[in-house]
């Protein structure tokens, strides 16, 4: 097969990847992409778009549900709904589909050639792909490394049977009758929640002391109760042992030290993502490292000329919208321009039942920074909008300076809060102070005015509380 | 509503123009009677322009630092009943069109009636309005000043800010931001980009690459055209003698401690302008007024002279008139009289013209030598030079003495070195000799 030279060679067609090559085929630079799945990565495939497919169709059962079981005071009455799962994972497949060819027709539009097969660094300007019609070799000025993560397997739970990642959890077609749930963060309750709603009794297995242990207590209360009332058991300070014998239970250690068999049809393990830096020839480059993830700068370079990494291969916060904005940001430095990584924020949202949205610091991290602050709390239950969508649950709350008013943090977490992200993303990285946001109207009635609210609360005058 | 105009008046030097120095109203403030408008230089006196009527200001006709013909319009009040009825041209294009219907209809209405036209001599001084008001409109486009960072902290500038920056090559950490909370601006980054970057910023030396653009007006334009002129049409020399005032200084320092209370001070200049009236005696043609266009030396009898005096505005020289006519006290007296008016600013007309030779010092500042510079169109300037405690060799041995030098210019022209030399000999005589001076000739 002829050789490919290119400017820039992208490895990885996920949210970094894709995004990458796309800005850089608009910018004119002769761009291959290469991945051995379809455009989107796990993002698209088998992570944001087909979790938050699957939470829909839970939550969309779960209303319907709450509407057949008791007279509710809206006065709506249901028969009790059914789901074949198997038409929801279909419904699922569909949207990614159509999000593939999106993708694809991006790329296309852009000019970006499309190379399907397992990439392998030869030396630092060549890859070779292992193509379904053979051997490809392709030389590039440049390499953007976009390999991403994959889920953390135990050592004790291989993936395997009734042991789940969180991709086998997206494709179930039946929905299991009990489901343990190993690992208490964003993706664990995600899913756990989810088929708490489609009907499975859920357990979920943390081996810290709460819940989503990264955020402060006042933002996951009300997760944990809505855990609660969902019929969600909770084990904190547990760890998971391995199957039982007969393979229908998991045993775990309790925090009194004891042992217990937890009854599951699925186990699902959600106990983290590490970055992908095997299978591609990362042992043929001398790269940096940073823990287990690639060594970056502020341009996403890595130690070596001409190579850059983008992404959850680059470590932490592991986010689709970070990669992309790298991407972006690295398209458009091979084209020639003078860029680097200034951003102030990284929204990050929970999917969970109600939803988390934080940006900026928390108010016990900003008082760490020995910054003096000021914070604005706004509940929803003051809020007209949330009340007439009976999720009164949760709050806006912002953290600024003292002394000049820049906000530093916003955090929120009730139903539907993940759009009020624009905001919030916007306010930060515009350097906002609290004057700003009170002083913009927001308009009434939505949940967004909690913002507002909490701006002017934390100013001491706030209006609707 | 009427309107009164207000021009140039001639202020009685038969000159043709003066130059606007000062404005002490705007356009929009109200005025009343008497209340001072603005200040115009002539050759050598600042001359202030009061207001004849009460009324509004609608219309100034001139910049400060703008040269205005004499008869020009210079400002247009708005006044109660009817007003002056000068069919008024329009001298400049950016006269308000809101005023010009009112304008015509009050001049329609009055055509025909005498003008009255504000000429006033050297005016006292009114306090109304506060000439703080009166600030040039590019002043008052001054910028915010930016809030400094404190160090370490990051710049905080709109995605859109960071990124013209970040294509211009700028750091943003080098740039004040004067928005809310220090927050860095398109327009910080505009100045920022027109001033250049600061190169040296790991060093607290920062080079300034500002440029201060200062019209030159008022009676610096006078200093600097007197000291062209004199520095180009007057060839000088300059001649420097030592004078040992050990003498004097003993003679000075007994008549300050048996003054009478109601005389001042003496300070060595009185000893000097005495000693110079003298030494004039004999040479009269060093105390002269040289119109070398016309080819004449105007010789004077009286010996009127001028005293180089710094002031809060730049240097003037009030004149002490008549020397030859003025014993010791006299003299510092009205020295001391016409130095303070002038550094006052009160000095009139009159007392800053008609020297006929110029005595500069800088008392404790005179240095050991200076190269004065002849006020033109005199022929001679005495310079003196700081006094201070020198070894002098008396033919045995080294004795402290009070000595001072004399740095002195003449015109060459008129003056020739010997009688230069014979004109400063004399003064070191007097000077030395001190009784001399008191001596009746």
């Amino acid at each position: 097969m002829k050789d490919i030279s290119c400017k820039l060679l992208v490895i990885g067609a996920g949210p970094g990847g894709y995004v990458c090559a796309i800005r850089a085929g608009q910018l004119g630079v002769d761009t291959v992409i290469v991945d051995t799945q379809r455009a989107g990565g796990t993002c698209l495939n088998i992570g944001c778009i087909p979790s938050k497919a699957l939470i829909h169709a839970a939550e969309e059962f779960d209303r319907i549900g709450r509407f057949a079981y008791a007279r509710n005071v809206l006065g709506i009455e249901a028969e009790k709904p059914k789901i074949d799962l198997s038409q929801t994972v279909a419904w699922k497949n569909d949207i990614v589909g159509r999000l593939n060819n999106g993708v694809s027709v991006l790329l296309k539009r852009a000019k970006v050639k499309m190379v399907q097969g397992q990439a392998r660094f030869r030396d630092g300007k060549t890859v070779e792909v292992e193509t379904e019609t053979g051997p490809q070799t392709i030389r590039a000025e440049n390499v953007v490394i976009a390999t991403g993560a994959a889920p953390v397997e135990l050592p004790d739970l291989p993936f395997g049977g009734s042991v789940i990642s969180s991709t086998q959890a997206l494709a179930l077609t039946t929905v299991p009758e009990r489901l343990v749930v190993i690992g208490g963060g964003y993706i664990g309750l995600e899913l756990g929640t989810a088929y708490a709603k489609l009907g499975s009794s859920v357990t979920i297995v943390e081996a810290q002391s709460r819940i989503l242990p990264q955020y402060d207590s006042e933002l996951t209360r009300p997760v944990s109760k809505r855990l609660k009332d969902l019929g969600v058991d909770v084990l904190t300070g547990a760890n998971a042992r391995g199957l039982s014998k007969t393979g229908d239970a998991l045993i775990v250690e309790t925090e009194s030290g004891s042992e217990k068999a937890l009854q599951a049809s699925k186990v699902l393990v959600t106990v983290g993502r590490k970055p992908v830096t095997q299978g591609w020839g990362m042992e043929e480059l001398v790269l940096d490292m940073d823990g287990p993830f690639i060594r970056i700068g502020e341009k996403c370079q890595t130690s070596m000329r001409g190579i850059y990494a983008i992404g959850d291969v680059t470590g932490e916060p592991m986010l689709a919208h970070r990669a992309m904005a790298q991407g972006e940001m690295v398209a458009e430095i091979v084209a020639g321009h003078n860029r680097v990584w200034d951003k102030r924020g990284i929204p990050a949202i929970c999917f969970t039942d109600p939803e988390i949205v934080t940006i900026g610091l928390a108010p016990d991290e900003a008082q760490r920074s020995g910054t003096e602050i000021k914070v604005g709390h706004f509940p929803f239950s003051a809020n007209g909008r949330a009340m007439t969508k009976l999720e009164e649950e949760g709050f806006v709350r912002v953290v600024a300076r003292a002394d000049n008013h820049m906000v530093l943090g916003i955090q929120a977490v009730g139903q539907g809060v993940s759009e009020l992200s624009a905001a919030f993303g916007l306010a930060l990285e515009m350097g906002a102070r609290l004057e700003d946001i009170a002083g913009t109207i927001h308009a009434h009635p939505t949940q967004g005015e909690a913002f507002q609210e909490a701006a002017l609360k934390a100013l001491g005058h706030e209006l609707h509380i | 509503m009427g309107e009164h105009l207000i021009k140039m008046p001639d202020v009685g030097e038969g000159i043709a123009e003066a130059e606007l120095v000062e404005w002490h109203v705007k356009v929009g403030d109200i005025v009343r009677e008497d209340a001072v408008l603005a200040a115009v230089m002539t050759d050598k006196a600042t001359v202030e322009i009061p207001s004849p009527v009460d009324g509004e200001v609608v219309w100034l006709g001139a910049d400060i630092g703008d040269v205005v013909a004499i008869g020009s319009p210079l400002i247009r009040l708005k006044v109660a009943g009817e007003g002056s009825d000068i069919p008024v041209s329009e001298p400049r294009e950016e006269a308000e069109p809101s005023l010009s219907l009112e304008r015509k209809e009050a001049q329609a209405d009055q055509a025909g009636k005498a003008s009255k036209v504000a000429v006033e001599g050297p005016a006292r001084s009114a306090p109304y309005p506060s000439p703080a008001e009166a600030v040039p409109r590019a002043a008052m486009r001054a910028r915010r000043p930016a809030v400094p960072r404190p160090e370490g902290e990051k710049p905080v500038a709109s995605p859109a800010v960071r990124l013209r920056a970040r294509e211009a090559g700028i750091d943003l950490r080098q740039v004040a931001g004067t928005g809310p909370a220090g927050r860095i601006t398109h327009e910080d980054l505009d100045d920022f980009l027109a001033r250049g970057p600061e190169v040296a910023r790991a060093s607290k030396l920062i080079q300034d690459t500002s440029v201060e653009h200062i019209k030159v007006i008022g009676l610096r334009r006078k200093i600097a055209e007197k000291m062209a002129v004199a520095k180009s049409r007057i060839p000088h020399i300059t001649y420097v003698e030592e004078i040992d005032m050990t003498a004097l200084e003993d003679l000075r320092a007994a008549l300050n401690a048996n003054r009478r209370s109601d005389r001042p001070k003496l300070t060595v200049l009185p000893f000097l302008m005495r000693a110079m009236a003298k030494a004039i005696f004999e040479q009269p043609h060093l105390n002269a007024i040289y119109d070398d266009e016309a080819g004449v030396v105007h010789q004077y009898g009286g010996v009127h002279i001028g005293i180089a005096t710094q002031t809060a505005s730049g240097l003037m020289v009030p004149v002490v008139r008549h020397v030859e006519a003025r014993d010791i006290w006299g003299c510092a007296a009205e020295l001391g009289r016409v130095t303070e008016a002038a550094k006052a600013g009160l000095a009139t007309r009159d007392e800053l013209t008609g020297s006929t030779i110029t005595i500069t010092s800088l008392g404790p500042m005179g240095g050991v030598v200076t190269t004065p510079v002849i006020n033109h169109p005199e022929v001679a300037i005495i310079g003196v030079n700081k006094m201070m405690m020198r070894p002098v060799w008396d033919g045995a041995t080294f004795i402290p003495r009070k000595m001072m030098n004399l740095s002195s210019s003449f015109d060459h022209r008129i003056i020739d070195g010997w009688d230069a030399a014979v004109f400063i000999q004399r003064i070191k005589t007097f000077l030395e000799t001190p009784a001399l001076i008191f001596v009746e000739a």
